[in-house]
């Protein structure tokens, strides 16, 4: 009964949207309307229970004082004040929510980023080496697309490796990329299905009762 | 004069580029913060951007007009009943409204506005424009037919099969490197921002220099 109820209202729910679709009456799509803007809500919500998860895994590490404690400290104090500005900020941005975001979480997000680039630049030096075809392809399409982007490309090969880049991201690329995005829109269509027939309840839980 | 948000901020990322040494106690110091922070500022954002337009000024300005606002706080309260193992179950009733709604709009979006809209563009033209057109146009056509075989796994990728599939692969193999190509010069140019930065708004202006 606890996993066929939640079961029964997610067939019941899931068929709406699509019934809403194709009988676009007001009232029918009103109430969609207002089951879009009410679940934006629910979401809402849910993203305190991910910071729970973060908080009961952070103070349990410090109470048994486990290796690297200390920055868990660290972590939870900068979760602390993020969090209680941007909560006492109402509607607004409270001014030390933006000031610690434009000089502390954006640049160490930048950093973060840029400081992959070198890891990604060594892991495609194991994973580029012309070993066959494909590799050779691939290889190929990065180096072109990569001078294209830079004034250095085009001084070296006349001007022909932003129209070589461009059409390299127009054509191959693209149909590449429309080949997967409707094999994975198909995929997540089936897979709508199965939840909304039961078949596929994971996102239940995997607990009996 | 540096201010102390520029030396915040320049010391933040020396902490972060410390690790191309090796990882040390500041790179551990600036992870632990950037995260705590990270998750902090979500939260600030799905109060000031969600529950406090949405939710909690409604209901102060006019309770009794937007009562039906309390269906959904009491949906997402119902999420934290997992915390309590005797009414634990309870939760999977607001999964089960979330999940339900979104899965269904997401099965509308994937066919109607994926699937469809993407087969018709791809249905191009190969007549009565320019020669090159027509070409680029086929090789667009053969590209997404031969990434869609690649994917189709209820068959052996033997024979006219295996042959197209793996023009699929050469496709895909061309479309990683450019993503790749890509995702690269995007992360050179922030690490370029950076550097800029400490350049231009800590050092010079430390030493004197507009």
């Amino acid at each position: 009964m606890r996993r066929t109820i939640p079961l029964v209202i997610t067939f019941l729910i899931g068929l709406y949207p699509i019934f809403a679709f194709f009988v676009p009456h007001g009232s029918i799509s009103g109430a969609n309307d207002w089951l879009d803007s009410a679940l934006v809500i629910v979401a809402a919500f849910a993203l305190p229970l991910g910071t729970v998860n973060v908080v009961m895994t952070n103070t349990t590490k410090l109470k048994r004082k486990s290796r690297g404690w200390q920055y868990s400290i660290v972590l939870l104090a900068g979760l602390t004040v993020m969090a209680f500005y941007g909560l006492v900020g109402g509607t607004g941005v409270h001014p030390s929510f933006q000031w610690m975001f434009v000089n502390m979480v954006s640049p160490l997000q930048a950093t973060m980023f840029a400081l992959l680039s070198f890891y990604v630049a060594s892991a495609a030096y194991r994973a580029f080496r012309a070993r066959n075809v494909e590799a050779t392809i691939l290889l190929i399409a990065a180096i072109i697309v990569m001078m294209g982007r830079i004034p250095f490309g085009d001084m070296m090969t006349r001007g022909m490796m932003t129209p070589l880049s461009e059409w390299i991201m127009s054509i191959p690329n693209a149909a590449a990329q429309r080949g997967i995005i409707i094999g994975a829109a198909l995929g997540a269509a089936s897979m709508s299905i199965r939840i909304i027939l039961g078949i596929e309840t994971t996102y239940l839980g995997t607990g009996k009762d | 004069m540096v201010s102390i948000g520029v030396w915040i901020n320049a010391f933040l990322t020396l902490c972060i580029l410390s690790f191309l040494y090796k990882d040390n106690p500041f790179f551990r110091f600036a992870e632990s913060l950037f995260a705590g922070m990270s998750l902090g500022y979500y939260i600030g954002l799905a109060n000031q951007q969600t529950l406090m337009p949405n939710l909690f000024m409604p209901l102060f300005r006019d309770f009794s007009g937007s009562v039906v606002l309390l269906i959904p706080m009491a949906l997402g309260i119902l999420l934290y009943f997992r915390y309590i193992p005797r009414i634990a179950w309870m939760a999977r009733l607001a999964l089960a409204v979330y999940i339900g709604y979104y899965i269904g709009v997401m099965f509308l979006q994937k066919l109607h506005g994926e699937v469809l809209p993407q087969s018709r563009d791809t249905i191009l033209q190969l007549r009565g424009i320019a020669g090159i057109d027509v070409l680029w146009n086929a090789v667009f056509i053969a590209g997404v037919i031969s990434v869609l075989l690649y994917f189709y796994f209820s068959a052996e990728h033997k024979g006219v099969l295996g042959k197209v599939s793996r023009v699929g692969i050469w496709f895909l193999m061309i479309s990683f490197g450019a993503s790749f190509g890509y995702t690269i010069m995007a992360r050179i140019s922030l690490l370029m921002g950076r550097f800029s930065f400490l350049v231009n708004d800590w050092i010079r202006p430390l030493m004197g220099a507009s």
